[in-house]
């Protein structure tokens, strides 16, 4: 992959070290900022969405305001930020002239040297074996590439809005069944106002021949990101999805509020991977991403698996809990996590396995790392309901603190209702010591270049789960990250 | 010519923890193919001065001055003095939980080749490079692919030093106690491996409580290290007269000249 330049220094905006952060000059349509029914009818209305998406999204804002009326604006996760004015908010931001793309030469030039920036090249992802891409900027998706050979196996790959047109049943059945609009409050915004996001679907007995990748990034200034992404694999079938995201470098914060929700049945198994790099903010603390994301899977038939691997190394505000709900007998459920707080970024993250089904089994691995002013909490909860025989849960939560002024928070809730069940639970804190740096240094290694290693000895079992070239950009992001972050 | 300028040079090296001076004027000068032999009681500034030298942070340097290679040490990065070729084999080497060995000593290699303009190796010419060196220490090929130094033996951590110290070829090697916790055996496979490292253009400096390890390491000069000074410098012939004595007879001695804090 190409490597980014470094970016940051043209902007002005001060040297944080983010390599992302340029600004893309796209001419933009956009909905003017501000929220109500209007506005979603006009989303709806240029997105030529049927009659029942309408409807949701109407159901879903109408449950929103509900919530905003009570103050049911979410308070509890261990973070730290000023109300959001939902009303300054834009909703809808396409690059504009919005065609539907054949191939990549097609796509605006100005939007293809971004992602060059952002070092995936998509002329080079396409030669790249095994990959598809599909890439969201702002809210709309500019490029799938590899469709057409997907679609040779029956693999249905496309922007959630094309699958809203070509599969409006397909998106009808499993829209909202993993997460409903009524979920929780940035769910029911999303439900109301997203525009776009990734769509796929395996059929029966078919293993996807490409790792299926979505790019996703925020350009316009005061747009927030609400994505969507739905991925069902049919009996049988095997996935691996990919998502990885950036913005550009801002002054205000931006939102991002996104659903995914994963659906697998009989023996099918969805691998789903993030690599998150939203701006953090500058060294201060001053701007950043608001991330606040709910993805969730269901093991819907037996023998089902799903595995979410998590890099996030960028936002300000970090709030996810990938989960599984385990429905199937002998499902599984994994949960691979490397979340990096540095500066003044803060990031509560964690999953939910819950257990309905016999000899349904979790694994949880969770590596927490803190530098600058960093706060990390890991937050999980594993439930095995009453019929849940034989459940099994494996929990390791670890945090790696680097200097004195950071933090790491470990809150596990259990909750079980079968005697049946089986837990293990670990958790260490351990912290860079002086000494370690030391010897590192009389070994030749500058101080960035011990962190680095003893950082990724500290993640290898994630990124171990993480496809080939992407542990190796994860490991470069997090290098890239800790650069001036650690002292 | 080069043969004349010394390795290290150590003028009048005073050096503290907090308020606390441990090193009160040390002196002492290394030239090329030599080794030389610190010897002294617990807690006389041994490991201190090592550590001084390799840079530890936690040690202020108060008065003196330090050339190594002609060049002026103690304004130098820890890691800069190590990619210039000063070595330190730790009395107590620090362990790095989830840190392969191996990945350790080729990020160590890799950014001491770096940092002189050469080449870098790969994982899998690194192993090779590993696999030739092992041998020298008789080091277990599985130690490797451990942890560094996480529930390693005393004796496979001083051995894990020297493959490193053989791997990075520095121009000075000063080894804290490389001897202590050696089996007789282990003493000689690590002494005769230290001794092939030897040329004409490095240096060694043995840190050790026993003449034992300079039975195979002949030193130059060996050098008594007493409440932060040298007290008194010798032949080989010196630390048999430690070993046999003790260091009560270098403490009157001292006493007596009057050279006392
Ligand atoms: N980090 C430190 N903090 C406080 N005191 C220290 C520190 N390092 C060394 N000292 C003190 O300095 C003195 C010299 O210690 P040093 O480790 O250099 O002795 P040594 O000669 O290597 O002893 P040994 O033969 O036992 O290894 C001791 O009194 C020790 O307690
Ligand atoms: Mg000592």
């Amino acid at each position: 992959m190409a490597t980014p330049e470094v970016i940051s220094r043209e902007t002005g905006l001060g040297d944080s070290g983010y390599k992302y952060g340029f600004v893309t000059d796209v001419e933009s349509e956009v909905i003017p900022p501000g929220l109500n029914e209007d506005v979603i009818r006009l989303i709806s209305e240029k997105k030529n969405e049927p009659e029942f998406m309408l409807e949701w999204r109407l159901r879903a804002y109408r449950h929103f305001l509900t919530l905003v009326e009570q103050e049911q604006v979410p308070q509890w996760a261990n973070v730290d930020y000023p109300p959001i004015d939902f009303q300054k908010i834009v909703y809808y931001a396409a690059p504009k002239p919005k065609v539907t793309l054949k191939s990549l030469d097609e796509v605006d030039p100005e939007l293809l040297a971004t992602y060059e920036k952002l070092g995936i090249s998509l002329e080079e992802q396409k030669r790249l074996a095994g990959v598809a891409v599909d890439a969201v900027f702002d809210s709309v998706s500019i490029v799938t590439t590899f469709k057409e050979e997907l679609a040779k196996h029956g693999v249905i790959f496309c922007s959630f809005s094309e699958a809203v047109q070509n599969y409006p049943d397909l998106v009808k059945k499993y829209l909202g069944s993993v997460v409903p609009y009524a979920d929780n409050f940035y769910a029911a915004l999303n439900s109301a106002v997203f525009s776009d996001g990734s769509f796929c679907y395996i059929p029966k007995g078919v293993r996807c021949p490409y790792e299926l990748t979505t790019y996703f990034r925020i350009n316009y200034a005061e747009s927030g990101q609400f994505e969507r992404t739905l991925i069902v694999a049919d009996e049988g079938s095997y996935v691996s999805y990919l998502e990885g995201c950036s913005a550009p470098q801002r002054d205000n914060n931006q939102l991002h509020a996104a659903v995914v929700e994963l659906v697998a049945h009989d023996n099918a198994e969805i691998k789903y991977s993030t690599i998150q790099n939203w701006y953090p903010g500058d060294e201060e603390g001053k701007g950043g991403i608001y991330n606040f994301v709910t993805k969730r899977g269901r093991c819907q038939g037996v023998n089902s698996k799903i595995s979410w691997t998590q890099v996030e190394t960028g936002a300000a505000i970090t709030w996810k809990y990938p989960s599984v709900l385990l429905q199937g007998d002998n499902s599984i459920g994994e949960f691979y996590s490397v979340a990096l707080t540095k500066g003044y970024q803060q990031a509560d993250t964690g999953t939910k396995m819950v257990h309905m089904g016999k000899n349904t089994r979790s694994t949880i691995i969770s590596k927490g790392i803190s530098a600058g002013h960093g706060s990390n909490t890991y937050r999980g909860l594993v439930r095995v309901n009453s019929r849940a025989d034989n459940a099994r849960n494996f929990t390791q939560c670890d945090s790696l603190l680097i200097g004195d002024q950071c933090s790491a928070h470990t809150t596990p809730y259990v909750e079980v209702r079968n005697s049946s069940a089986h837990l293990e639970h670990e958790a260490y804190t351990s912290r860079v010591s002086e000494d370690q740096l030391f010897y590192c240094n009389q070994r030749g290694m500058s101080t960035e270049e011990a962190n680095a290693l003893i950082i990724n000895g500290f993640c290898k079992e994630v990124f171990r789960q993480l496809p080939l070239e992407f542990a190796v950009e994860a490991t470069r992001l997090m290098e890239l990250n800790l650069e001036g972050a650690v002292g | 010519m080069v043969l004349d300028s010394p390795v290290l040079e150590v003028r009048n090296l005073w050096a503290s923890v907090g308020d606390a001076p441990i090193l009160k004027g040390v002196n002492f000068r290394v030239m090329p193919g030599e080794v030389h032999a610190i010897m002294g009681p617990n807690g006389s500034g041994k490991s201190t001065l090592a550590n001084v030298l390799a840079g530890h942070p936690l040690y202020q340097v108060t008065e003196g001055e330090v050339l190594f290679r002609g060049e002026d040490l103690l304004s130098m990065a820890p890691e800069d003095r190590a990619r210039r070729g000063f070595f330190l084999s730790f009395q107590h080497p620090i362990e790095i939980a989830g840190v392969r060995l191996d990945q350790f000593m080729r990020a160590s290699y890799n950014a001491v080749q770096k940092s002189r303009g050469q080449e870098e190796l790969d994982a899998l010419k690194f192993d090779r490079l590993v696999k030739s060196k092992s041998k020298l220490v008789e080091l277990d090929p599985t130690l490797i692919r451990r942890s560094v130094n996480e529930g390693f033996s005393g004796g496979e951590k001083k051995r894990t030093e020297i493959l490193q110290m053989s791997i990075l070829e520095p121009t000075l090697a000063i080894l804290d106690e490389t001897d202590s916790g050696l089996d007789v055996d282990a003493l000689r496979v690590v002494a005769e491996g230290i001794n092939q490292l030897r040329t004409t253009d490095n240096a060694v400096v043995v840190i050790t409580h026993y003449q034992r390890i300079l039975e195979y390491i002949v030193p130059d000069v060996v050098n008594i290290l007493s409440n932060g000074r040298f007290v008194k410098s010798g032949r080989r012939e010196l630390a048999f007269e430690i070993e046999a004595r003790g260091y009560d007879w270098l403490q009157e001695t001292e006493d007596r000249v009057g050279v006392g804090p």
